[in-house]
């Protein structure tokens, strides 16, 4: 069992991360009154951006060639989720339709590059990132054996951006601000929030996560670009409800998601567990955060105005 | 009589306005990577149009959006959202190619069986978010999202377990001819093309449900709780019950879609893929005003995009997926026709300052 923890728990980790962080995204986003169910789209648009520039500029800069990959999607990300953002907050669209409509176009728009550039509609990545084992801390027993071995930069990076972001949302003005357009927008629009600002700045916020999402699963675990993240928008949407549209929440949410789906994956491989049927354990998110929304559905924490466009003179 | 009549021109001429920005974008695209707009539209039109095979494939490409354009539409009328036609097109599809596979009977009966299981397993999969939706209040769409993922799964698990191919674990066995919604006479009359029996399911399900949406009792509560749920309450309807009796309804609708798409213009299903159809069918709702008839023309419209881009393809240098990219500009801007109606007010201000400066100087 030990033996079976220590060698699941890195691959459960890693595809953690990009869930985690996309749904972070998601999180700031709806907190601010905005339904993205774009993240899907979002996070191929990372996913092509970074998997781009490191194919462009791996032969002259070699492995900082990944992080400058990091970089771009991210902003790749937020200048997509613009579109998203002027839909939803300017027009005041259906915020619903306008994400399914991210989705498509980031499905299409970016395959439809990737074969002009290369051919196919693949681009592959000659080197991500590499694990590695943390000095110290990995000699601590059990946990220094679960967390600090086989680990990524980019898992410490993003658990530094979810702390970073509670600190956001929960103790600085902005973060007030943030809240109330979602709780209120008119309330906190005659206490003089730019609500629209705000939105904007969130829906930002919620494209940035999200391509780095898909650029970080590209540089640890995918390495090609092949225009599509497989769900994984879709399945940190259900994380971000399942845990309630909070920080700690999502951070419990997507790591049980996390850990079913490695477990589903690695049955195929390891013999003893042949017999664990994988469509459980895949379908186990889904089902889990529809027993939520049932559980909840007298006191959910749902941002009371996420979903609804904001009009000035309605009060 | 005055106040109805600009209306619906003009949701016709956003939809309009909607398709030609799309074709603009798109053609935006062909000139940023080095080809000529014209060439490849003219390609992609005549690749869905040129002969009466490919005539034939556009009307078999068109066939899976009809449905799952009506499945969207006809929820939409009862103020739900229906973004998981995808998971109910695809477990419809897998209910249907289950008995074509296993069961053994003349082909009249087999294909009735298998249209009451893509029926019963899209509704099915319509029907839950409708109860969640009517007793606990859950939002149909993040519902029909968790429903997607849960039909991919299903399909994923059940085709390698139980019908999958003689050599690829990915897809399920190729369907027999015996099962396939493709009949000689159809076939022959279109000079061998993808053409099926689907088609004309899809002609007589939109003739159904303009008669269930506008002459009949349930059609009109449908469409009361959409209007105005608490009036609807009010005045004394079901309206919960309506809820899930409509979300079941679009879910058959797009189950039936699936029936058409995998054992009628394809031969089998993969593995691993959510079909794209469900969410076209959005654009395709929004784009037809949600009324049977739109859907009707943007499915075969979207039909011709997609059947046509392989052609243009094969003659330019313009990769494929220009056709999803077209439909996805439209469907944003059908979303943001807030925009689009702007900017006819602003030409009609134009136009009748014009001519009340005229008539004042």
């Amino acid at each position: 069992m030990w033996d079976f923890l220590t060698f699941v728990f890195p691959y459960a980790i890693t595809f953690t991360i990009p869930l985690l962080i996309t749904s972070l995204g998601g999180l700031i986003c709806e907190r601010s009154g905005v339904v993205n169910i774009g993240l899907e789209g979002l996070m191929i648009i990372g996913s092509f951006a970074s998997a781009l520039t490191i194919f462009r500029l791996y032969p002259s800069l070699g492995g900082s060639a990944v992080w400058v990959g990091l970089i771009v999607a991210a902003v790749a990300g937020a200048l997509f989720s613009m579109l998203h953002a002027f839909a939803s907050i300017s027009l005041n669209a259906n915020q619903v339709i306008s994400g399914t409509a991210i989705n498509m176009m980031a499905g299409a728009l970016t395959l439809y590059f990737a074969r002009y550039i290369t051919g196919s509609g693949n681009i592959h990545i000659i080197s991500g990132l590499q694990r590695y084992t943390i000095p110290v801390l990995s000699k601590i027993p059990v946990i220094g054996k679960l967390f600090f071995t086989q680990t990524y930069t980019t898992t410490w990076l993003v658990l530094f951006l979810l702390l970073a972001s509670w600190y956001l949302v929960y103790k600085t003005p902005f973060g007030l601000r943030l809240r109330a357009s979602g709780e209120h927008p008119h309330a906190a629009d005659s206490a003089g929030v730019n609500v629209r600002l705000v939105r904007y700045i969130a829906v930002m916020f919620s494209g940035a996560f999200a391509g780095l999402g898909g650029a970080i699963i590209l540089v640890t675990y995918s390495g090609e670009f092949n225009g599509s993240v497989a769900g994984l928008g879709f399945l940190a949407l259900a994380a971000l409800i399942f845990g309630q549209w909070k920080p700690l929440g999502i951070l419990g949410a997507t790591f049980f998601f996390g850990f079913a789906s490695t477990i589903a994956n690695v049955s195929q491989v390891v013999p003893a567990l042949d017999r664990v049927p994988g469509l459980i354990l895949k379908a186990f998110p889904y089902v889990v955060t529809l027993l939520a929304l049932i559980a909840f559905s007298k006191s959910s924490q749902a941002p009371r105005a996420s979903g609804e466009p904001f009009e000035q003179g309605k009060r | 009589m005055k106040l109805k009549l600009p209306q619906i021109p003009r949701q016709i001429t956003v939809s309009l306005i909607a398709v030609f920005m799309g074709l603009v974008g798109g053609a935006v695209f062909m000139i940023s990577t080095g080809s000529n707009p014209f060439e490849g539209y003219n390609f992609l039109f005549r690749g869905g149009l040129m002969n009466i095979e490919r005539i034939g494939n556009t009307l078999a490409t068109a066939t899976p959006l009809i449905f799952t354009g009506l499945s969207v539409a006809f929820a939409f009328k009862t103020g739900l959202f229906n973004i998981g036609a995808s998971g109910q097109l695809l477990i419809g599809g897998l209910s249907a190619t289950a008995i074509g596979l296993t069961v053994v009977l003349p082909k009249p009966l087999l294909l009735l069986l298998m249209i009451v299981a893509a029926i019963a397993g899209g509704a099915l999969w319509g029907f839950v978010p409708g109860l969640l939706k009517a007793l606990f209040n859950v939002h149909e769409v993040v519902a029909t999202i968790m429903m997607n993922w849960l039909a991919y799964w299903v399909t994923y698990y059940t085709i390698p377990a139980y019908l999958k191919g003689e050599f690829m674990e990915t897809e399920s066995r190729r369907i027999p001819d015996i099962a396939s919604l493709r009949v000689p006479w159809l076939t022959d009359l279109f000079h061998d093309s993808f053409i099926n029996l689907g088609i004309l399911m899809a002609v007589i399900v939109v003739l159904l449900i303009w008669v269930i949406l506008n002459k009949t009792v349930l059609g009109y509560e449908l469409k009361a709780a959409g209007f105005n749920r608490y009036a609807a309450e009010y005045a004394g309807m079901a309206v919960n019950r309506n809820i899930v009796l409509s979300m079941t309804i679009a879910g058959a609708l797009a189950g039936l879609g699936g029936m058409a798409l995998y054992a009628g213009y394809a031969v089998n299903i993969q593995i691993g893929i959510l079909p794209n159809q469900g969410f076209d069918g959005i654009a395709v709702a929004l784009l037809g005003a949600n009324s049977p008839f739109g859907v009707l023309f943007a499915a075969l419209f979207f039909g011709i995009l997609h059947s046509g881009k392989g052609f243009m393809n094969a003659m330019t240098q313009i990769p494929p997926q220009i056709g999803d990219t077209i439909i996805a500009i439209i469907l944003y801007f059908a979303a943001t026709s807030v925009l689009i109606e702007r900017f006819l007010d602003r030409i009609k201000k134009f136009f009748s300052n014009r001519t009340i400066n005229r008539g004042g100087s």
